[in-house]
């Protein structure tokens, strides 16, 4: 109990001083996380508009797909990602794995799901009224989404922030396609895992009570959000 | 030609059909008014003049143009239109960027766009709302935020699907006050529905009566609430009396009406042994206690069965062989002592009388 005890002043005093090196792994998570909440944003917005807008055959059976994605374990999408990119498999030749940028790939795989269902949910949750009404003050096609977008822009940001949730706490991928290298792909939840078996507990419940504050920081900034 | 025209125009929504060959004829600087009961087919009739949605079968010409022959003809069109929906929907924004959107969709911009907003509001006397999120206005206000809105991009037709709906008296008065503004001041040509009938007489140059996506008929105000060509536009436009009868004389456009054992005299040109409709509006029935010398042709006597109080008149409900309503001041009832099962004499000119064939079918 005393080493845990121990454990926890020591991360509150890393935490408290800066210590580079937690900076750096926190710093780098949140920079990897945001980027693939961004990238999967800019893929998911779209497609997601335009799942909701247009009616083709099989609309529903894709959005049963989306929905069933959103609980695909991380190591599946860790698994696929590293088959794709290691040396071997067909974008080998991009030699991302074990790079930030295999990392990245992975999490908008990962979180593309959510994003995308939640972004149909966001725009369905929008009255049609609105959209016959934009149509009616003479907007085109795309005038009339964007002005739906904007209707429904606190669900579509919610959407962001759990992607991003999402991103920065899973493990499974991080760990497979990143390879958990110091100082280039470690990031919180895999030093978490790495420390943790090591039995070095101090930067490890550090990085636990950052993740929390960070998932706490967005619990706070759904809930208001979602208030609007 | 017209300015807006719809040839042998069907809607159908999956099994149902919402419209059955509609022809309209809209003129430009007309006030045109849609009139029926709910669930007739009037938004859908609108929805398709605005081009929202398309129509299943048949053509509308705007300015001569088929407006669904593609895309791009259905945008340009659209943009020289505006449509008032039934709910005022407002986007969550503030009242000044709800009324600039329709000009940014146009590409107008800066100082133009703030002179035109400003001037809109103004006409809407709503510029002290102008930063406020247009959803915390009230139902009237957003309605008028909405009409401006609309009106902001000068459109050549201004569609309105029954834009006084669900709003009070005061609202009412305010956004009827704003369309007369609107046809004397800008002279738009516009295309509204209304299920309020006295609202249509005030506003309108022509009506059309739609009836379970039927268009029964189309006319001027007086000749779809003094002429109707169809009993169901008689009962429609509040016509109480309509009773069934064969001519079975004919002199002069003078015939008699047998409805029943009862003779009616009216004036009309149909044939003698044709089915007809007399409809007789419950305001041409005048009640005595006594039979008296008048020049009205029919004069019959009867029992009341019933009647109801509205406001300063009441409707007098009397079985004369036939059944007859009259609508009378409360003044006149309290004077003559009208009561349940009491006898009086009805009477009625035959020119009070409009004669609607049975087997005419519908005209337009």
């Amino acid at each position: 109990m005393g080493e845990i005890w121990q454990g926890f002043l020591k991360a509150i005093e890393l935490i408290i001083t800066l210590d580079p090196e937690f900076v750096e792994i926190a710093g780098r998570s949140v920079m990897i996380s945001a980027t693939s909440s961004f990238l999967a944003s800019i893929i998911c917005i779209p497609l997601g508009s335009f799942i909701h807008f247009y009616n083709f055959s099989g609309k529903r059976v894709v959005i049963n797909i989306i929905q069933t994605l959103f609980s695909v374990p991380t190591v599946i999408i860790g698994l696929f990602v590293y088959v794709m990119l290691s040396r071997a498999g067909p974008l080998g030749a991009l030699e991302w794995i074990f790079t930030p940028a295999a990392m990245i790939a992975g999490q908008v795989l990962l979180i593309s799901p959510i994003m995308l269902g939640l972004t149909i949910s966001a725009l369905s949750g929008v009255n049609d009224v609105l959209r016959d009404t934009a149509r009616s003050l003479g907007a085109n096609d795309f005038q009339a989404i964007m002005m739906i977008l904007r209707e429904a822009r606190y669900a579509v940001v919610s959407a962001f922030v759990m992607g991003f949730g999402r991103a920065i706490s899973e493990v499974g991928c991080a760990l497979m396609v990143g390879g958990n290298i110091s100082g280039f792909t470690r990031v919180i939840t895999t030093t978490i895992s790495l420390e943790t078996s090591k039995g070095e507990l101090e930067l490890a419940i550090a990085l636990g009570i950052t993740l929390l504050c960070i998932a706490l920081i967005i619990n706070i900034a759904l809930n208001r959000i979602q208030q609007r | 030609m017209s300015l807006l025209a719809t040839r042998s125009l069907y809607k159908t929504y999956k099994q149902k059909q919402a419209l059955k060959d509609i022809n309209i004829d809209v003129q430009k600087g007309e006030i045109f008014i849609l009139i029926g009961p709910t669930g007739a087919g009037k938004t859908t009739l609108l929805r398709l003049l605005d081009i929202l949605d398309m129509p299943t079968a048949g053509e509308i010409y705007f300015d001569g143009i088929n407006v669904t022959q593609s895309k791009k003809v259905s945008l340009e069109i659209r943009r020289r239109m505006a449509f008032v929906l039934q709910k005022p929907a407002v986007f969550n924004m503030s009242v000044y960027e709800n009324m600039a959107c329709g000009l940014k969709w146009r590409g107008t911009t800066g100082k133009q766009m703030r002179r035109e907003v400003d001037n809109a509001l103004e006409m809407v006397d709503l510029t002290e709302y102008k930063t406020r999120n247009a959803r915390t206005l009230s139902g009237g206000e957003a309605q008028r935020v909405a009409i401006a809105r609309a009106m902001i991009t000068e459109p050549e037709v201004l569609l309105m699907d029954e834009p006084t709906a669900n709003l009070d008296p005061i609202s009412t008065s305010k956004i009827e006050g704003l369309i007369s503004r609107i046809i004397h001041q800008y002279n738009t040509t516009i295309v509204m529905s209304t299920h309020d009938m006295s609202q249509g007489q005030r506003l309108a140059n022509k009506i059309a009566v739609l009836i379970n996506g039927e268009a029964f008929q189309v006319g001027d105000v007086k000749q779809i609430f003094n002429q109707p060509q169809t009993k169901e536009v008689a009962e429609f436009v509040g016509i109480d009396n309509i009773i069934d009868g064969v001519i079975v004389s004919h002199e002069d456009n003078l015939v008699t009406i047998d409805a029943g054992g009862q003779f009616i005299e009216a004036i009309s040109n149909h044939n003698l042994g044709q089915k007809v409709y007399a409809c007789i509006r419950p305001e041409e029935v005048i009640l005595t206690l006594s039979q008296i010398s008048s020049s009205a042709r029919n004069r019959f006597r009867g029992k009341i069965v019933q009647i109801v109080s509205e406001g300063l008149f009441s409707y007098v409900s009397i079985d004369c062989g036939f059944p007859l309503t009259a609508l009378i001041t409360n003044r006149s009832a309290g004077e003559l002592s009208l009561k349940r099962g009491k006898e009086v004499y009805a009477s009625f000119k035959a020119t009070g009388i409009h004669v609607v064939g049975r087997e005419i079918g519908r005209e337009m």
